[in-house]
């Protein structure tokens, strides 16, 4: 509630100055756009279904400020991705590596739609190869005497 | 075939049933088994410096807290009271905190730590992998990570797994 408060009282102290909100850092548009392209792959880790780009959390905010700063001192995406990685672990990045612990992620959907069309397959060979149930002689001689005769409704 | 289509299903429930039982919101640390990583910095109150090199040789837990943390607050009497066993070193790391909110704090809800760090604006908490206040680790004599505890610390915790943790460490290699 606080700090709600605190932040309408700002955003009309903001108004009456006509003041902007201060961008820390960014005001290089090329920076900004990689600072885009990665951290939409990352992934925020106090509202997890966000991605660091989208979130405004506070830690989000602190994590793009350090992806900016990393920018600016010319690591590459990879490293900028392995220092999230060290923190975070896997768990931040969108798209997992491939590797033993994360093989059932990558190959589940998979194995699950094989596993699916051998259900089928098995299902409908069954019931192809399926013989038809021969009629025993007494049977056939009703089926037929039921056939012979359709209005006739016999009550056992 | 029936058997087998039965089988699939409560498959299915079980693992499903597993995904729902899991917090989501619990992130396993890659740090665990990892050194501690160094930090210098001052401490709340104080014009002396803290560093995990100081700690070198001890079995010590650093606890992330902040004035602001509704959670650090139910956290803050089982930390008191643990601090009062004097059972290892307890250091509070005060994360994106007023210093004067901090004080405060302490001075109202009793101070469990030896000294608080300020990490002022979150960077050391990003080293370590902080994402919801309050978290605890705990570190052994070498400066490595064994145990990250992400939420409140609790008497259950503490008697369960924690404190039998910190027996096995002081037992284990390089004791005195």
């Amino acid at each position: 509630m606080i700090r709600i408060a605190a932040l309408l009282a700002m955003l009309a102290v903001a108004g009456v100055l006509g003041a902007k909100e201060a961008v820390p850092l960014g005001d290089d548009p090329k920076v900004e756009a990689r600072l885009t392209a990665i951290a939409e792959e990352l992934r925020c880790l106090v509202c997890q279904n966000e991605s660091l780009i989208a979130s405004r959390a506070d830690l989000a905010m602190d994590l793009k400020r350090q992806v900016r700063e990393q920018i600016k001192a010319g690591r590459s995406d990879a490293e900028i991705r392995d220092y999230m990685v060290q923190r975070y672990g896997d768990f931040v990045l969108y798209r997992p590596p491939v590797k033993s612990s994360t093989l059932p992620l990558w190959l589940g959907p998979f194995a699950l739609l094989i596993a699916g069309f051998c259900a089928i397959w098995i299902f409908v060979r069954r019931r192809r190869a399926a013989p038809q149930p021969a009629l025993t002689g007494e049977q056939e001689a009703r089926a037929d005497e039921l056939l012979a005769n359709r209005a006739d409704h016999p009550s056992r | 075939m029936r058997i087998a289509i039965v089988v699939g299903f409560f498959a299915l429930v079980i693992l499903l049933a597993a995904g729902l039982k899991r917090d989501p919101r619990v992130v396993p640390s890659p740090l665990i088994d990892k050194p501690a990583p160094a930090f210098e910095l001052p401490r709340l109150g104080s014009a002396e410096r803290f560093s995990p090199k100081d700690m070198q040789g001890k079995v010590w837990l650093l606890n992330v807290w902040a004035s602001w943390c509704v959670t650090c607050r139910d956290e803050h009497p089982v930390l008191v009271d643990f601090a009062r066993t004097k059972r290892v070193p307890l250091v509070g790391l005060n994360y994106k905190d007023q210093k004067d909110d901090a004080l405060k704090w302490l001075s109202r809800f009793g101070d469990p730590y030896q000294f608080s760090v300020v990490d002022a604006d979150g960077r050391i908490g990003i080293d370590y992998g902080v994402y919801g206040v309050p978290e605890t680790y705990l570190i052994d004599r070498a400066g490595v990570i064994r145990y990250k505890q992400i939420g409140p610390v609790t008497h259950e915790l503490l008697k369960g797994k924690i404190v039998p943790m910190i027996e096995a460490l002081e037992k284990g290699s390089g004791s005195k």
